[in-house]
């Protein structure tokens, strides 16, 4: 088995998020984000940080991308007729991309860090572990957070709740 | 699981690294060639995501959990922006009828 079992991933997880750049329909789009998500969470069962790949299960694949779904169907935008930008704008686009994985390839080659990923302590990623951390040196971060998702939160129902006539 | 793990350690450092540079190039062209700003912000996921899992691959090499708390902060960061972004589309959707941002180009000056 070896190690292709993340290459096979990686291979996957490409292909799939170019098909969420490169489908017409927002729906599908969607779909491919959730699979590619799926794989994002086999590579972090392979790199052993199971707390993480839990949390990227449900927060990502269970709760923002229903919030993603659940706005294309209110809005009813399940059909395709996004307006193309001309074909200029997106070949400069891919231009441009392929420029920004040129510069990072070009610069990996001149460093070239060849040593294998060395899993030292297998409980790193354990919630044992994570939860020491967490509630440790990085206990106001986290409280902070608390308060980041809070104010999104009254943000969000503040944003979007109708506007009563003020002025009649 | 152990054993899992074990076989799939003589993956190098550097094919994590291209392969979240090639996600995260692939997020970039998604928000430079669509208008649809929904499909914008998933390529922003995209992006997001490529740089949690570089994150968690350099944790496990350097043996540091620190970068996997990162990885948490930045996915609880993402619920937030993913929150307050598609309240301001539907605000956006219900004003102009159109989720197509060239609708929006008066923001520009």
């Amino acid at each position: 088995m070896g190690t292709s079992v993340f290459y096979f991933v990686a291979t996957l997880s490409i292909i799939f998020s170019l098909m969420v750049i490169f489908s017409k329909n927002p729906i599908h789009s969607v779909l491919y984000l959730i699979l590619t998500f799926f794989t994002f969470t086999v590579h972090y069962v392979l790199l052993n940080a199971q707390f993480l790949a839990v949390v990227n299960f449900i927060v990502y694949m269970g709760a923002i991308m229903v919030l993603f779904l659940f706005v294309l169907m209110l809005l009813n935008l399940n059909k395709e007729n996004e307006p193309n930008k001309s074909s200029l704008v997106k070949i400069l686009g891919v231009i441009a991309g392929g420029c920004l994985i040129v510069t990072l390839v070009g610069s990996l080659k001149a460093v070239s860090i060849n040593t294998p990923l060395v899993l030292q302590n297998p409980n790193l990623g354990l919630v044992k572990n994570l939860g020491k951390e967490l509630f440790g040196p990085f206990m106001l971060p986290f409280e902070l957070s608390s308060i980041l998702l809070l104010t999104a939160m009254v943000g969000a129902v503040l944003l979007t709740k109708k506007e009563e006539k003020a002025n009649g | 699981m152990d054993n899992l793990t074990q076989t799939l350690q003589a993956v190098p450092l550097n094919h994590y690294i291209w392969l979240s540079a090639i996600i995260f190039t692939i997020g970039v062209i998604g928000v430079l060639t669509r208008r649809n700003a929904i499909v914008i912000f998933m390529s922003v996921e995209l992006m997001l995501n490529a740089v949690n899992l570089l994150l968690t691959a350099f944790s496990v090499h350097h043996n540091d959990p620190s970068g996997q708390v990162f990885v948490f902060f930045i996915m609880a960061l993402a619920a937030a922006e993913v929150a307050v972004g598609l309240s301001i589309i539907v605000m956006v959707y219900r004003n102009t009828q159109s989720i197509d941002i060239n609708v929006l180009n008066r923001l520009k000056w």
